[in-house]
């Protein structure tokens, strides 16, 4: 069961890589406005590394939960603006940050865990 | 210094070798197991290995119930690859004590992931337990992705709010109490305001003698914030049992035994059936506790709890599974 997740988790990844790779074979269909980056927060020990990240507008922050125990991924504002389902270990989680602002947030299992994202 | 204090026993009644300052250190030594009677609110230990002296009326109340905590059914990781095998191990050292317990207390963790054949699994196994009812509450892990729905209807049947109820047994009256819903960014557990009121209203016609069992998932009681192994409303919700003589209140959450006395509470925290975790503060982070797969079920356990009537007395036994 679990291997069948990850094996989605690395699809997700490989799929999200070759859009990466795409913008360059396919410029003419994405313009340089919608062109995305991505980056990474790792959960390990119960702490989200880094604590805060900042990343420029348009930016698709990846979590991955690299502890033997699942944890969740939700900003603190209401509603909120991303709310990651429950992640088992090695499970992804990704959302893009389209607008510039502070985004704290937490994990709900384990609230004391807590990181923001800085969109500018 | 006043508040360490307020953590010590007054005396060695049963000359058992454990000290006023080596108590808690014992309680918390998991695995070793403490047998433990309250009487007018001090409470008396007994270590498992001179458990044979005490007598069997002592240990044998008009009321004898089991904790069960934290079986994470689901998790696979090295820490323990078969947690449905140590839970049946459990329920084989249940079916094994002297006293067939009325019934059992799952304090949560039910599942690792809240995932139906998760609940499904325990509820078989806990199927093949002599004692015939269960009375649960949810950990954070059995409220994953849906908010507790599924918790609710599998086993919140005649409960209030998000799952909390109370029952009485034979003069005691149990509390089962909800703490994992709502969590905020930075804070313990939670109860909540409805939960708090519904508390008072709960305990307001009780006789001030009535033994008061109150069972949450995460401590209510301040083992370690930093790790987030505590609730923050929780002294409200003991402020509306000041009045009783004798309130127990047990836990899960943190998967080793503890023990603490304050004023007419005993505070208590049982083993997981799955797998340890470390002592506060001494690891990186409260993971899963790798130990040699032949000590793993030495840090295990049960708790086994007798109520004396007439006596005052709350005998709580932990046991391991080894």
């Amino acid at each position: 069961m679990r291997r069948s997740v990850f094996i989605t988790g690395l699809a997700a990844a490989l799929v999200l890589g070759m859009g990466v790779f795409g913008t360059g074979r396919k410029g003419s269909v994405t313009s340089a406005q919608e062109k995305t980056s991505t980056m990474e927060v790792k959960i390990d020990n119960f702490s989200f590394g880094p604590v805060t990240l900042t990343v420029p507008v348009g930016t698709t922050v990846t979590w991955t939960n690299r502890d033997d125990i699942p944890h969740t991924v939700v900003s603190t504002d209401d509603p909120k603006t991303f709310k990651s389902k429950v992640l088992d270990t090695d499970e992804k989680f990704s959302f893009t940050l389209s607008k510039a602002g502070t985004y704290p947030y937490f994990c709900s299992i384990h609230p004391k865990m807590t990181g923001k994202v800085i969109v500018q | 210094m006043s508040e360490k204090k307020k953590d010590e026993l007054l005396n060695d009644h049963n000359h058992d070798g454990i000290d006023r300052r080596g108590f808690l250190k014992c309680m918390a030594w998991a695995g070793t197991g403490a047998f433990c009677v309250m009487k007018g609110g001090v409470l008396n230990s007994y270590s498992m290995s001179r458990i044979s002296e005490i007598s069997t009326a002592d240990m044998m109340g008009e009321l004898s119930f089991v904790q069960i905590s934290d079986s994470h059914m689901g998790f696979n990781k090295p820490a323990n690859p078969d947690v449905a095998g140590t839970l049946k191990a459990a329920v084989d050292k249940i079916n094994g004590l002297t006293a067939v317990p009325e019934f059992m207390l799952h304090t949560g963790d039910i599942s690792h992931l809240s995932k139906p054949e998760e609940f499904d699994t325990v509820d078989q196994i806990l199927k093949g337990a002599k004692p015939k009812d269960v009375f649960y509450v949810p950990g954070e892990h059995d409220v994953l992705n849906d908010d507790g729905k599924q918790f609710l209807e599998r086993y919140g049947k005649g409960s209030k709010g998000a799952g909390w109820y109370s029952f009485d047994k034979k003069g005691t009256h149990f509390m089962g109490l909800v703490n994992v819903m709502n969590l905020k960014a930075g804070g313990l557990g939670t109860l909540g305001h409805e939960q708090l009121e519904w508390m008072e209203d709960d305990v307001k016609h009780l006789k001030h003698s009535t033994p008061i069992v109150v069972f949450a998932h995460i401590p209510l009681w301040s083992v370690y914030p930093e790790w987030g192994w505590g609730t923050d409303d929780s002294a409200q919700a003991l402020a509306y049992l000041k009045k009783f003589g004798s309130v127990t209140v047990l836990n899960g959450h943190i998967h080793q035994t503890m023990q603490k006395v304050e004023g007419n509470v005993t505070f208590h925290t049982a083993a997981s059936t799955a797998f340890p975790q470390p002592q506060p503060g001494k690891a990186d982070s409260p993971g899963p506790m790798k130990v040699p797969a032949e000590q793993l079920r030495s840090v295990l356990g049960i708790t086994d709890v007798n109520y004396v009537q007439g006596q005052h007395a709350l005998a709580v036994v932990d046991s391991s599974l080894a």
